[in-house]
């Protein structure tokens, strides 16, 4: 029943959801991290920004976003500056855009799990001979496991399901920027309900799955702290 | 060198910390005091955990610190030992992990004999595959301690190791760290509030008030100095390093002696010549101003009164010299008054009770 | 008594406006994204004009199509094409006999960058764009009309690649009055006033190159006994609703 324009969607979703997951844990670690140790005055501000897609209609931020990364914006003007033209449209513009969409998603577990490491346990690395990257990759990842994992497939999921971001800086463009979430939308809008049931259908079955996979691998595997 | 050279200015508003040290390149130095003396954050700023705006800190002739010359060597670059309050094992690490964690870094080629000597010594060969939330509170201080070993510092930090533990892990732990005083030739700065382990491990004692320090030197010169809190305290009491003369069974005795004159002690199962901490409740001390001629009392010394001063609860503290020995006597101040006790008298202690404290 | 004291009020309204006799009332009306401009002031005058209030409701079409077979409480509906008309009707979900054309939809190629277009649309031609926006032609007519001009010019193929897709005409128009796009197909009533392109530079297409964009209305099967609704209807077939009409860039049906 899914055809192969479906199929497609499907694809391209998934491509763009583990590249921006990707993206997401490299750039979501060192900010969280940051902000789960500063005392700068800047933390509630930048703690604000990364969490205002949490509260904006994801068609705001798609707006200026639009507005922002096309010819007269600032990123725009940046892009095409580097001569990478500009991205609403393209591929790369869908990332970028679900990165920033989907980033609290990611940065809030993590920046959880960060919190909950005491700076004893720094501490006592410090005093064996640890450098603080050492410290890091060796004490702090393998303790914010659970962490990692929660920011990993809360931030995939919230991209595969990702739609407002999308329809507005997208453009609808097959095998480029027409993601599933736009492709149920628009099987709905020209009133093709049969295809937007066996759509959603795997999408919810999806989400459910990684889910319920999520919850019960977080369940057997309870965060460590005996530092106290 | 062979010393410690620390000296630290911090301020913190409310709490400042003004300290300079020279400690002694050797043996056990406690730093003593009560909760807010500062003792904990000077440990932090020797292990450079916290850094001071001012500082300098030479370790047997390397200097560590020295904030005129912008020197600071970060923590993991100074090759230290640190055991903390809490044992602060890493929880998703084996014991074994934890022990090889520091090791490691230390060295390509692990000296695993050296470990294993470690691990004897603290006896905890039969936890090495356990992870730490497995493990006992005791347990896991001497898991703590074998880590910082480990590494084979050249200094080992230890903040209140035992604080966490109740007193039945405590004395389960002390002969341990008795064993590395004895085999430990590195200098171990010693953090804690509980005059019990400073009888029992200093050699040295540093007491710290409001981030000052108010008297510091081996310990037979600080631990008698009236105008230190713990002095006016009623438990107040004097250490003295004495040495197994001669056993007498049948009284279930051992007679130890000091520079300067010998004490009858309850019988303690160790070889001739062993050396001995005992320690000497003030308030077990009576002074007498003729030798006593029909006493129940076994010990009974002639001494020097070098000080008096006033404790509370009408009592009066007298600093004596036996020998070559300190001793304090908590005494009534009527009793005082009545023998009309001055400085420079001569007189005879009766010690009621003597306590012996771990082999050293 | 309250009772008598409103019906005597009513009464005195009735005389006062010498309208035909009636009760006020308010009816809740879907509205094609399209249309919203017009039909804002053609609520106002209709309110003005009689005793009834118009609830707006603007969005897509194919939306509220949906939303009215899963039992939305819209009474009129303004849509911007005929197809979701005849599935309400068959749905038995709107009146059959109430249907008819309110507007024709004029399509403009339009650029927010002044002398882009030209006024014979030779751009379509001469190139130098990257992107050319038109609605969705699966979900909007004004994407059915763009598609029959580009066919019909035989530009389609050639084309096509540059295509982005807004899901309806007021999302197109964002991709290109934000530049995002250099230039795409609306509809006249977007980006003019009075019959005359207000900004940018535009191509009005002639009529002759596409199938009319014929906007339909009808009545609801929930606003079937609702006096406000009857009369908003009647009120959109009145010489200054379609004044209105015609200002924003629509043509009337024949």
């Amino acid at each position: 029943m899914v055809s192969s324009a479906d199929l497609d969607t499907l694809i391209l979703t998934f491509k763009v959801a583990a590249i921006a997951t990707t993206l997401m844990l490299l750039l979501g670690t060192p900010l969280a991290w940051w902000l789960s140790r500063t005392q700068c005055s800047w933390k509630a501000l930048i703690n604000a920004i990364v969490a205002l897609p949490l509260v904006l209609p994801p068609t705001v931020l798609g707006f200026y976003l639009l507005v922002l990364m096309g010819p007269a914006g600032v990123i725009g003007k940046f892009t095409a500056w580097l001569g990478l033209g500009t991205l609403p449209f393209t591929f790369s513009g869908l990332i970028v855009a679900s990165v920033l969409y989907s980033l609290p998603f990611v940065v809030q577990p993590l920046q959880a799990a960060f919190s909950m490491i005491g700076e004893q346990a720094l501490e006592a690395a410090a005093t064996l001979r640890a450098s603080p990257s050492d410290t890091f990759f060796t004490i702090v990842v393998p303790l914010a496991k659970p962490g990692f994992l929660t920011a990993a497939i809360l931030g995939f999921t919230h991209t595969v399901g990702e739609f407002g971001v999308v329809l507005m800086v997208g453009g609808n463009i097959p095998d480029e920027t027409r993601v599933v979430s736009v492709q149920i939308y628009n099987h709905v809008e020209a009133l093709e309900y049969a295809e937007a049931h066996w759509l959603a259908g795997c999408l919810l079955l999806f989400s459910f799955s990684v889910l319920l996979v999520m919850y019960t691998t977080l369940k057997s595997q309870p965060v460590a702290h005996p530092f106290k | 060198m062979n010393e410690i050279r620390a000296s630290f200015q911090l301020d913190y508003g409310e709490f400042n910390l003004e300290i300079d040290l020279i400690l002694p390149g050797t043996g056990i130095t406690v730093l003593f005091g009560q909760s807010g003396s500062g003792k904990t954050t000077l440990l932090r700023c020797i292990a450079g955990l916290q850094q001071p705006s001012n500082g300098y800190l030479e370790i047997n002739g390397v200097v560590w610190q020295d904030s005129k010359q912008g020197v600071f060597l970060p923590t993991y670059k100074r090759p230290l030992g640190y055991v903390f309050q809490e044992a602060n094992l890493f929880p998703h690490l084996s014991v074994r992990d934890n022990l090889q964690y520091g090791l490691k870094r230390i060295t390509k080629k692990p000296d695993l004999a050296a470990l294993k000597q470690t691990v004897e010594l603290l006896g905890i060969g039969q936890l090495m595959e356990r992870m730490p939330e497995r493990l006992s509170g005791g347990e896991r201080q001497r898991v703590a301690i074998a880590r910082a070993l480990a590494v084979k510092p050249q200094i080992l930090l230890m903040d209140e190791p035992l604080a966490s533990l109740d007193s039945k892990r405590k004395q389960e732990i002390l002969p341990y760290l008795s064993r590395l005083h004895q085999q430990l030739d590195i200098p171990v700065l010693y953090v804690t509030h509980s005059q019990q382990e400073v009888a029992q491990l200093a050699d040295t004692l540093v007491i710290l008030e409001n981030g000052r320090v108010l008297a510091s030197g081996a310990l037979s010169e600080t631990q008698n100095r009236l105008d230190v809190a713990q002095a006016q305290e009623q438990d107040a009491s004097t250490v003295w390093l004495v040495a197994i003369a001669e056993h007498e069974p049948s009284y279930h005795l051992t007679r130890v002696i000091f520079s300067g004159g010998s004490l009858s002690l309850p019988a303690v199962e160790a070889k001739i010549g062993t050396p001995l901490r005992v320690q000497i409740y003030a308030r077990d001390v009576s002074i007498a101003l003729e030798a006593p001629v029909a006493t129940s009392i076994l010990n009974v010394l002639p001494a020097t009164i070098v000080e008096i001063a006033d404790a509370h609860g009408g009592q009066s503290l007298i600093r004596l010299q036996v020998a070559s020995q300190v001793l304090l006597a908590h005494i009534t101040r009527k009793s005082a008054l009545l023998l009309d006790l001055k400085v420079g008298m001569a007189v005879y202690v009766q010690i009621k009770g003597v306590s012996t404290l771990i082999h050293q | 008594m309250f009772k008598n004291i409103s019906l005597h009020l009513s009464l005195t309204i009735v005389l006062l406006t010498q309208s035909q006799f009636s009760f006020a009332a308010t009816s809740l009306v879907a509205v094609a994204a399209n249309f919203s401009k017009p039909m804002t002031e053609i609520a106002t005058e209709f309110e003005k004009a009689t005793v009834h209030t118009a609830k707006l409701s603007f969005g897509s079409s194919g939306k509220f199509v949906s939303q009215i077979e899963n039992g939305g409480p819209f009474e009129v509906f303004l849509s911007a094409d005929e197809k979701g008309l005849e599935t309400l009707e068959k749905a038995g979900l709107a009146l059959p006999s109430s249907r008819f054309i309110y507007a024709l939809g004029r399509l403009v190629l339009w650029s927010a960058t002044p002398d882009f277009v030209d006024d014979q649309g030779e751009i379509l031609v001469t190139g130098g764009f990257k992107h050319l926006a038109l609605a969705d032609p699966k979900l909007a007519p004004y994407g059915v009309a763009a598609i029959e001009v580009l066919k019909k010019i035989g530009l389609f193929e050639k084309i096509q690649p540059l295509f982005v897709q807004g899901e309806n005409i007021a999302q197109t128009y964002q991709f290109i009055s934000t530049s995002n796009a250099e230039l795409g197909f609306v509809a006249l009533s977007q980006v003019s006033e009075n019959g005359k392109i207000n900004s940018g530079s535009g191509w009005i297409v002639p009529e002759t190159d596409y199938a009319p964009i014929r906007q339909g209305a009808v009545l609801l099967k929930k606003g079937a006994e609702n006096p406000a609704a009857i009369a908003l209807l009647s009120y959109l077939k009145s010489a200054p609703a379609l004044a209105i009409i015609k200002k924003y860039g629509y043509d009337l049906a024949k």
